[in-house]
């Protein structure tokens, strides 16, 4: 046990973001080969269980920006209301309108939970260290599939989600969900170049598509500045919202809220024009499909902006205090803080005209995102070549890739 | 933030520049002009949302109180002159001021009043005139709340109150009796209950 700990203090003093390392083998049992299946668990344990608590955390948060109390009778300061609103819904009346396209009424919202859902396949809630037979160390991302393509099956699972909505609107034989649905693809398939080309100017400087990949190289010394103090290795300024020169983390995450269709980009569900826009004709649970399906893409836009542009599972410092909280904790943390955000910009702004919007992805995002990757190419190629102007590094950073 | 959708006048930025150094200096203008009102944009988006955290940081910390008043535990202060629920009042002595001359009702837009006398007697004694209402009912599904009974009532005896929760399940329960709008006797000259048994021995 001592050993164990004087090890870690080790690994924290040598700039590891790995406190607690486990054998590869217990028992005969390969543990990396687990690792998927924990994150499986973790991952809808995380996105189901915490959908109440979101709606909750949204009402409530709401509400005091508004200086109003939101949910405060059923629970300590409204916490079960959800469930309430849960169980209601289970309890409704599940209608069929008259003249709809049956199949794909009944499809949509599932369509919309499945590749909501699947699009959290990806993301790397946090990494678990092991020590080989051999005693060298190596860390598993805890992912339930660590392909090496994560960032292009996000972003298809992204363009995948809009049918959800399109669907919806097609099948229901209602005017309001027609036009929602056409919002709703014209909208998504306009912010999906801006979010595409803000992640390419991280793939650019991180040299990999593969979540976890992306992650560990933002275990690096700010802007390649291997003489500062090692708490600042993998540090907050050296995540890819700094690095990347934080217009591509502005234009992410003004494009995650429009895939997301939330507020001010909630055009396909207007309610004040539209009634509830695509979702007008649906009831009951199938209304709390699409409901949940929001609240769980919301979650994972967020997971990957999380991870892609604010380190992941790494600590903000590293150092004693931070480093010995567990990542998943952090990558948590992170999640929630953009979940916060969501609610934050629900509360400020209002929605956007529909020109204003097509004005704002076409004419504004688009051409800077352009402009920032090409920036950042330049950039990264100087940094990897040999003009680089900073002094090389004694020796290559430790790193612990994965496998 | 939004740019007209089409103006005549403006040139096709995508063009290379026309026009020498006037349509150089002219697109400089345009691009400062963008950035300008990027900038504004940007600046005015940051003030929302600090407006909105600083309400959502002092409402969580309870910095300054909510407007929401908790309707069943607190109910919100009347103004002095609002006329709701009607009352019937006594003296201090506890004999009760109508004198059932059914003026009210004959003031009442909605007629929803109706006022049946009786005469007193000096053994039975319930006001201090010739004559005392019997039964005193008003239909609250009618009534629209105007005040006219309280200023035709010559004795002051038909009030409007501030108690506003008149809800009810059925349609008979807003059917309001006298002993319902009759105000309890401070003392104890003419006990309430007393009242409705001789006024129910009489009718």
């Amino acid at each position: 046990m001592l050993d164990n700990l004087t090890e870690a203090w080790q690994h924290l003093r040598n700039g590891l973001y790995q406190a607690f390392i486990f054998p590869e083998y217990w028992h005969g049992i390969h543990l990396p080969a687990l690792v998927p299946y924990l994150a499986l668990v973790m991952l809808l344990a995380f996105t189901l269980g915490t959908l109440p608590l979101l709606i909750w955390i949204e009402r409530v948060v709401v509400s005091l920006m508004q200086d109003r109390s939101g949910p405060n009778r059923l629970g300590p300061r409204g916490l079960v209301q959800p469930v309430a609103d849960v169980l209601k819904l289970f309890f409704k009346e599940d209608l069929q309108p008259a003249n709809i396209d049956v199949r794909i009424y009944y499809l949509a919202p599932f369509i919309t939970m499945f590749v909501a859902l699947a699009a959290g396949a990806v993301l790397p809630l946090g990494s678990v260290g092991f020590r080989a037979a051999d005693g060298h160390l190596f860390s598993v991302p805890l992912t339930v599939g660590n392909v090496n393509i994560g960032l292009l099956y996000m972003l298809a699972a992204s363009s995948v989600s809009v049918y959800g909505l399109v669907l919806a609107g097609w099948s229901s034989n209602n005017k309001y969900a027609l036009i929602g649905g056409l919002r709703a693809s014209a909208q998504v398939i306009s912010y999906e170049l801006a979010m595409g080309l803000s992640l390419l100017c991280v793939v650019v400087l991180a040299g990999t598509v593969k979540l976890s990949g992306i992650v560990e190289a933002q275990n690096s010394y700010p802007f390649g500045l291997h003489f500062l103090p090692v708490f600042l290795k993998g540090s907050i300024f050296s995540w890819y919202w700094l690095q990347s020169l934080i217009v591509p983390v502005l234009l992410y995450t003004i494009a995650m809220i429009a895939e997301t269709n939330r507020a001010p980009f909630d055009l396909p569900e207007a309610e004040s024009e539209l009634v509830a826009g695509f979702h007008t004709e649906y009831s009951a649970m199938k209304f709390a499909a699409f409901f949940a399906g929001e609240y769980v893409n919301m979650l994972v836009v967020c997971g990957l902006n999380a991870s892609v542009f604010w380190g992941g599972w790494l600590p903000p410092f590293n150092c004693f205090p931070f480093t010995f909280v567990p990542g998943f904790v952090w990558y948590g943390l992170k999640v929630m803080m953009g979940i916060f955000f969501y609610v934050w910009l629900r509360a400020t702004l209002p929605r956007l005209r529909y020109d204003a919007l097509m004005n704002l992805g076409w004419k504004k995002m688009l051409p800077l995102a352009l402009v920032w990757l090409f920036l950042l190419a330049g950039y990264s190629t100087l940094r990897q070549s040999n003009l680089s102007l900073l002094p090389k590094p004694a020796s290559a950073a430790q790193t612990m890739a994965g496998r | 933030m939004q740019e007209p959708i089409s103006s005549p006048a403006a040139p096709n930025p995508l063009l290379p520049i026309q026009n020498g150094i006037k349509g150089l200096v002219e697109k400089l203008s345009r691009i400062k002009h963008q950035v300008t009102e990027t900038v504004d944009g940007s600046k005015a988006i940051g003030t929302g949302f600090g407006i909105t955290f600083k309400h959502y940081a002092e409402q969580q910390l309870k910095l300054k109180p909510s407007l929401t008043i908790q309707y069943p535990e607190e109910r919100r202060e009347q103004f002095p002159r609002t006329r709701w629920r009607h009352a019937l009042t006594r003296y201090d002595s506890g004999l009760e001021k109508c004198i059932g001359c059914s003026l009210c009702a004959g003031a009442c837009p909605a007629r929803c009043i109706y006022v049946e006398a009786a005469e007193n007697t000096d053994e039975h004694r319930i006001s201090p005139g010739e004559r005392h209402a019997v039964r005193y009912e008003i239909n609250m599904l009618r009534c629209v709340f105007c005040g006219y009974c309280q200023d035709a009532c010559p004795t002051g005896a038909i009030v409007l109150r501030k108690d506003f929760e008149l809800a009810s399940y059925t349609r008979n329960d807003n059917l309001y009796t006298k002993e319902m709008l009759l105000e309890p006797a401070k003392s104890a000259a003419v006990p309430l209950d007393e009242t409705a048994v001789a006024d129910q021995a009489k009718a």
